[in-house]
């Protein structure tokens, strides 16, 4: 979503990202001319009259689960956004019941917590594990 | 130009063509805004309904529409920019 039309979402599509994704982009690019949107999640610069580099993950009950805000000039990392909506995903399946620990991946461990796990997470949880 | 404003930075002068143009100081204070409220994880995402452009379809996107899946909504400064 930017504050662009869908006029020129479509000649943004077609002249350029269709260039580096085949097919053009998979998902809807949404219009927000005037900001209204962006306001409402605290990302549109009424300054410079444009949206920062907002992202925000939705849950299935409209719930934000998280998000995340940068200035124009940095780029966001995709690969990070997935990883955390398979975190969320596994957290919302076990119903709360697990956790993901701090650089966790898809198959590698979980935390139950509850009384048996206080002050003992230094057993099952290593530094090292934060970027295997 | 000496006085040549920065891309999407176009702002009124303050004053009409062909009057000259009062201070900046002298105008008047904008009104106050309301309180902004950012985003809290774990409450709803505002909804809303916008204009979309999709695979070659112009549409348009209402959020509560998509409740059900996995949503990530981003938003990014302009089409061409570069990052």
């Amino acid at each position: 979503m930017s504050v662009d039309s869908v006029f020129v979402h479509k000649m943004w599509d077609d002249h350029e990202l269709s260039k580096m994704v085949s097919g053009g982009v998979p998902f809807p690019m949404l219009s927000d001319g005037g900001g209204k949107v962006g306001e409402a999640y605290g990302v549109y610069d009424p300054d410079a009259g444009v949206e920062n580099r907002g992202r925000f993950i939705i849950d299935p009950d409209g719930i934000v689960q998280g998000y995340e805000v940068l200035t124009p000039p940095v780029g966001r990392h995709v690969a990070e956004t997935i990883r955390q909506i398979q975190a969320f995903q596994l957290v919302r399946a076990s119903k709360g019941t697990e956790a993901t620990p701090s650089g966790w991946k898809p198959g590698k461990l979980t935390l139950k917590p509850g009384p048996d796990l206080v002050g003992k997470v230094w057993e099952v949880w290593k530094v090292s594990m934060e970027s295997e | 130009m000496a006085d040549s404003p920065a891309i999407g930075c176009a702002r009124p002068t303050g004053g009409l063509v062909g009057q000259p143009n009062k201070p900046e100081e002298q105008q008047a204070a904008p009104p106050i805004k309301e309180e902004q409220k950012m985003i809290q994880v774990g409450k709803p995402a505002p909804d809303f309904a916008a204009p979309a452009y999709h695979k070659g379809e112009f549409t348009s996107f209402k959020l509560s529409d998509h409740l059900g899946k996995w949503i990530v909504l981003c938003f990014y400064p302009g089409d061409f920019t570069f990052v």
